[in-house]
C-alpha cells in the first residue's frame, strides 16, 4: 500500500477541460479523490461525469489539464496505461466473458504459465479462489461466468479489476440491474475494501444508493462541478437541486416549475397490460392506456421502459402477462402480430427503424402497402401519400424521392413517424421520441404527439429523459429496476418529484 | 437488357454524387464492356452471332439458378445448397423417367407430367427444409445450406448409386436440348425466367419487401413486416429455380449423375455478386444479376478462344472474381458514406 498523508489526495484533478468537436463536455473542472474514499458522482445525462471518468481511466488522453496521482502529474494514453497506474473502471455493460470460467475471468490476460508456456490450470483456479476468498465472494472458479447471477458477475469483475493491481476503482451505475440484496452485498464488499485503502468513484443515478454508500458527493452539471459535500449533511432534495440547478441556466429552468398533470379518467381504456415480465427486463408491470391520453413511462437507464416499448410490439417476448387492445386479449408474438392488433412503435435508435439507401416514399408506405396494393406496388399512390405527409409534418427537404439517409436527424424521426400516420393505429408506442434533437424538432414532435391524442389514440411514451416525459405526457408512470415505482396522476409533477421517485 | 431502374438521380446532389451511386451498376457493365472488346481484339471467331448463340446456352442454366440466388441475396442470406439442389431434382426426374434397359438403376417410371411435378415438390420440400432451419430453428443461412449441399448429394447419390441415367420426360428434353428455330429453348426458358424475377422484384410488394429486408432487417420488423415469411419464401424460391435449371441441365448436359452441377454453385454467386448486387442485402437485382452472367459467361467463353493455358483460366477467373467482389465492398462503402445532411 503507498503511504499517501491524509492531507494529500490519492487522485488530483485540476482545471480539466474536454471539448467534442467545440462543444464543450467539461469546464475547467477540479476534483479530489483521497485514499480509502468512497466518492458519489451524481449529474444528469450529459452533465459531464462519464466524460471526466473516461479521462482518469485513460480512454480519451486529449484534455486540458492536469492529473496527479500521489502528488505527481501523469497523463495516460490509453486505459492500459491506466491500469498499470492503479486505475480501473468497472462498466454498467459488464466487460466479463460468459464462456470463459470464473478462474479465467479473474486472471484474464496474466494467467499464469508452465514452463511450457501453457496455461497452468491449477495455479490459475488456486489463485483466483485466494483471491476471490479474500474478498469475500463465493463463488467456484471452475464455474462459466455467463451461469453465474448478475450481481455476481459484477462482484467477479470487481475481483479482476483489483486483481490487476488497481487502487482506484471508477464505477458506472453498478447497482442499476442488482436487486436489493445485491446490491447490499456489493456495498458490504465496498466497505471492506476501503478499509484496505482503496478508493472508490461510485457513479449512479440512484440518489439512495449514492446516500448510503458514499462518504463524499460531487454534483456535476453543463460539464461543471457544481458542488462537492461530505455526505453527512446532506439529502435527497438538496443534491437534485443542485443537480437540476435554479434560476441560472435557463435550459433547466423552463422545467423545475411544477406542472399539473390531467389524466383523462373518463376515456375508455385502449390498452390494457397486466402482471407483464421479462426476465432481466422488467417484472409485474400493468398499465393501461386510454383513448386520447399519453402516458409517460419514465425511469433511467436500464430501468426497463425501453424494453417494456419493444416488447409491447411484440420484438421481445413477454413471458408472463396479459395485454388486452380494445378489450381484446392479444399474443404480441411477433411485431406483426402487434400491428395487426392496432400496435404502432417508433424504436429509440434511428438506425433500427429506417431504410436509409431509400427514398422518403419508400420509408413512409412500408408498413401500410398491403392496404395500397395486394399483390402489385403502386408507387404513385405511395409518392402521393407520402407527399402529403411531407406537407403536413413540414418534412425538409420536401423532396420524398430524396434517400431518407440524406435528411437531418429530426426530419427522420418525423418520417419514423409518418409511417404510422397513414391509417392511425389504436395504440402509438415511442422509444425515446427526441433523443438527440434539436429544440425546433422536438417541438415539432411534441405537435405531433399532441396532434395524435386530439385524434384519440393512446400513445406510451418511454423515456429516460424526463424533459421528454414532463413535455408530452398526460400521466406518467416512474419505473426503478425493472417495476413501476410510482404513478402521477392528475396531481402537480416536475422534474425534481420525477428524479425523487425514480 | 438494362440494368435494374435506378431511381432518376435526386436534383440537387451532383453528378459525382450520382456517379458515386451507379459505381454498383456501372462497374460490371464496364468490365463487360473491355472484355468483350479485350476478346473481340484477341480472337476472330468470338465476336459472332454463333459465339453469342455459343454464350447464351453457357449461361442458362446459370441464368435460371440465379434468379433465385438474387432474391436470397438481396435479403443479405447465401443459399450455398443451389448446385445440389438442381443436381438432386435433376437426378428426381430422371429417377421418375422410364429409362433405357441397359441403365442399370432401380427406378420409379411415371409419366412425364407426374415426373415433373415430383421433381419441383422436392424442391419445394429442399428449400423449406432451409427455410425452416434458418427461420425457426434459427441456424445461419450458411450452415444451414452448407448441410443442405451435403444432404442434396446424399440424394444424388442414393437415387443413382453412382450410375448414369439418360432419359427424362419429352417436354423436359425439348426444353433443354432443343431449339425453335435459330434460338435454343433453354435460352428461351432462362429468359422468361429472368424476366419474371425481374417483375417480382421491381412491381410487386413481395419484391418491395425481399429489397426491405435486406436493407435494414430490424427496421423492416419495426415497421410490422412478416420478416420470417420473406426469408423463407425466398429460400424456397431459390430451390425452385434451382430444381427447374437441375432439370433442364439434366436434358442439356444428355445425363443425370453424381456431381456433374459442381461448378454451377460457384458460378451463380459469382454471377450474382459480379453483377453489382450487394452481398449486404438490399442493392441490386436482376438487371446486375443478367451483366454478372454475361460477364462471366464472356470471361469462360472468351478465354477459350485466347487459348492460354487452362491451368492459368482458372487462376484468372479467381482473380476477376476478387476485383468485383472489391468493386462490390467499395461501392457499399461509398453508398454508406454519410451524403450531405440538410
Amino acid at each position: 500500500m503507498p503511504s499517501t498523508p491524509p492531507d494529500r489526495p490519492l487522485l488530483e484533478l485540476s482545471g480539466i477541460s474536454k471539448s467534442f468537436g467545440g462543444v464543450a463536455a467539461l469546464r475547467s473542472v477540479d476534483f479530489a479523490l483521497r485514499a480509502g474514499e468512497i466518492h458519489g458522482l451524481v449529474g444528469e445525462n450529459g452533465a459531464g461525469k462519464s466524460t471526466m471518468m473516461k479521462i482518469i481511466a485513460g480512454v480519451h488522453s486529449e484534455y486540458e489539464g492536469v492529473m496527479r496521482i500521489d502528488g505527481k502529474p501523469v497523463r495516460f494514453r490509453s486505459a492500459r496505461d491506466a491500469l498499470a497506474a492503479g486505475i480501473g473502471m468497472v462498466h454498467q455493460e459488464l466487460s466479463i466473458v460468459p464462456e470463459l470460467s470464473v478462474a479465467e475471468n479473474v486472471l484474464l490476460g496474466v494467467q499464469p504459465v508452465t514452463r511450457l508456456g501453457l496455461i497452468d490450470w491449477r495455479r490459475m483456479v488456486r489463485e483466483a479462489h485466494e483471491h476471490l476468498a479474500a474478498l469475500g465472494i463465493e463463488v467456484n472458479p471452475r464455474a462459466s461466468a455467463g451461469s453465474l447471477a448478475l450481481g455476481l458477475q459484477q462482484l467477479v469483475e470487481i475481483a479482476r479489476v483489483l486483481f490487476s493491481g488497481a487502487r482506484i476503482i471508477i464505477l458506472d451505475e453498478p447497482t442499476s440491474a442488482l436487486s436489493p440484496p445485491e446490491v447490499e452485498r456489493l456495498f458490504a464488499m465496498l466497505r471492506r475494501l476501503r478499509g484496505t485503502g482503496r478508493s472508490f468513484v461510485f457513479i449512479s443515478h440512484f440518489l439512495d444508493d449514492i446516500l448510503h454508500i458514499s462518504d463524499t458527493v460531487t454534483i456535476f452539471r453543463n460539464g461543471r462541478r457544481i458542488e462537492t459535500a461530505p455526505v453527512a449533511g446532506i439529502d435527497k432534495s438538496w443534491i437534485i437541486q443542485r443537480m437540476i440547478g435554479t434560476g441560472h441556466d435557463e435550459l433547466a429552468s423552463s422545467y423545475t416549475g411544477e406542472m399539473m398533470l390531467d389524466g383523462r379518467a373518463d376515456a375508455p381504456v385502449v390498452m390494457q397490460a397486466r402482471g407483464l415480465t421479462r426476465s432481466g427486463a422488467f417484472r409485474n408491470v400493468s398499465l393501461d392506456v386510454r383513448a386520447g391520453e399519453v402516458l409517460g413511462v419514465y425511469g433511467f437507464m436500464g430501468s426497463g421502459q425501453l424494453e417494456l416499448a419493444r416488447s409491447l410490439f411484440g420484438k421481445q417476448p413477454i413471458e408472463s402477462g396479459e395485454v388486452q387492445v380494445g378489450g381484446q386479449p392479444v399474443r404480441l408474438s411477433s411485431t406483426v402480430a402487434a400491428k395487426r392488433a392496432g400496435i404502432a412503435f417508433v424504436p429509440e435508435s434511428r438506425r433500427s427503424m429506417l431504410f436509409a439507401q431509400e427514398p422518403v416514399y419508400k420509408n413512409v408506405s412500408i408498413s401500410i402497402l398491403e392496404r395500397i396494393g395486394r399483390i402489385l406496388l403502386r408507387p404513385a399512390v405511395e409518392r402521393r401519400i407520402a407527399e402529403s405527409h411531407v406537407k403536413r409534418l413540414q418534412i425538409r427537404p420536401p423532396l420524398v424521392d430524396r434517400p431518407l439517409g440524406t435528411l437531418s436527424g429530426g426530419n427522420q424521426q418525423k418520417v419514423a413517424l409518418a409511417k404510422w400516420l397513414t391509417h392511425l393505429p389504436k395504440i402509438l408506442v415511442l422509444s425515446e421520441p427526441t433523443r438527440g434533437m434539436d429544440v425546433g424538432a422536438k417541438d415539432d414532435v411534441v405537435k405531433i404527439v399532441k396532434s395524435l391524442r386530439e385524434a384519440g389514440i393512446g400513445v406510451v411514451v418511454a423515456s429516460t429523459e424526463p424533459e421528454t416525459v414532463l413535455s408530452l405526457a398526460d400521466r406518467i408512470l416512474v419505473m426503478k429496476k425493472g417495476e413501476i415505482a410510482r404513478e402521477f396522476a392528475r396531481e402537480p409533477v416536475s422534474k425534481d418529484r420525477l428524479l425523487a421517485a425514480a | 437488357m438494362s440494368v435494374t431502374e435506378a431511381p432518376a438521380p435526386p436534383r440537387r446532389s451532383s453528378f459525382s454524387d450520382w456517379m458515386r451511386n451507379q459505381l454498383r451498376n456501372i462497374a460490371p457493365f464496364a468490365t463487360l464492356l473491355v472484355l468483350v472488346i479485350l476478346f473481340s481484339l484477341a480472337s476472330p471467331s468470338f465476336f459472332t452471332f454463333d459465339n453469342l448463340q455459343n454464350i447464351l446456352q453457357q449461361i442458362s442454366v446459370t441464368g435460371i439458378m440465379a434468379v433465385g440466388l438474387t432474391f436470397v441475396i438481396l435479403c443479405a442470406e447465401i443459399d450455398l445448397s443451389v448446385a445440389s439442389i438442381a443436381n438432386a431434382v435433376g437426378i428426381v426426374v430422371a429417377f421418375f423417367t422410364l429409362q433405357d434397359s441397359t441403365v442399370n438403376i432401380a427406378n420409379i417410371p411415371l409419366p412425364g407430367g407426374f415426373a415433373i411435378i415430383l421433381a419441383l415438390i422436392a424442391s419445394v420440400l429442399m428449400g423449406a427444409a432451409n427455410a425452416f432451419g434458418m427461420t425457426v430453428i434459427g441456424i445461419p443461412s450458411f450452415i444451414m445450406t452448407l448441410a443442405m449441399l451435403q444432404i442434396g448429394s446424399g440424394i444424388c447419390a442414393m437415387l443413382v448409386r453412382g450410375q448414369i441415367a439418360y432419359a427424362v420426360p419429352k417436354v423436359i428434353a425439348t426444353l433443354g436440348n432443343g431449339s425453335i428455330g435459330p434460338i435454343p429453348w433453354i435460352v428461351i426458358v432462362a429468359a422468361i425466367i429472368l424476366l419474371l424475377g425481374h417483375l417480382v422484384l421491381t412491381y410487386t410488394r413481395f419484391g418491395r419487401y425481399v429489397y426491405m429486408v435486406g436493407g435494414n432487417r430490424e427496421a423492416a420488423e419495426y415497421s410490422g413486416v412478416n420478416v420470417r415469411g420473406i426469408l423463407a419464401a425466398v429460400m424456397i424460391i431459390s430451390a425452385v429455380c434451382s430444381g427447374i435449371a437441375g432439370m433442364l441441365g439434366v436434358a442439356h448436359f444428355g445425363s443425370a449423375q453424381q456431381d456433374e452441377f459442381d461448378n454451377y454453385l460457384l458460378d451463380s454467386i459469382s454471377a450474382v455478386v459480379v453483377g453489382g448486387t450487394s452481398l449486404f442485402g438490399g442493392q441490386g437485382g436482376i438487371g446486375n444479376t443478367i451483366i454478372g452472367l454475361f460477364v462471366l459467361g464472356v470471361l469462360n467463353n472468351g478465354l477459350d478462344h485466347v487459348r492460354i493455358d487452362s491451368f492459368l483460366k482458372i487462376l484468372i477467373r479467381g482473380l476477376i472474381l476478387l476485383l468485383a467482389l472489391i468493386v462490390n465492398v467499395y461501392a457499399q462503402r461509398l453508398r454508406s458514406r454519410p451524403g450531405s445532411a440538410t
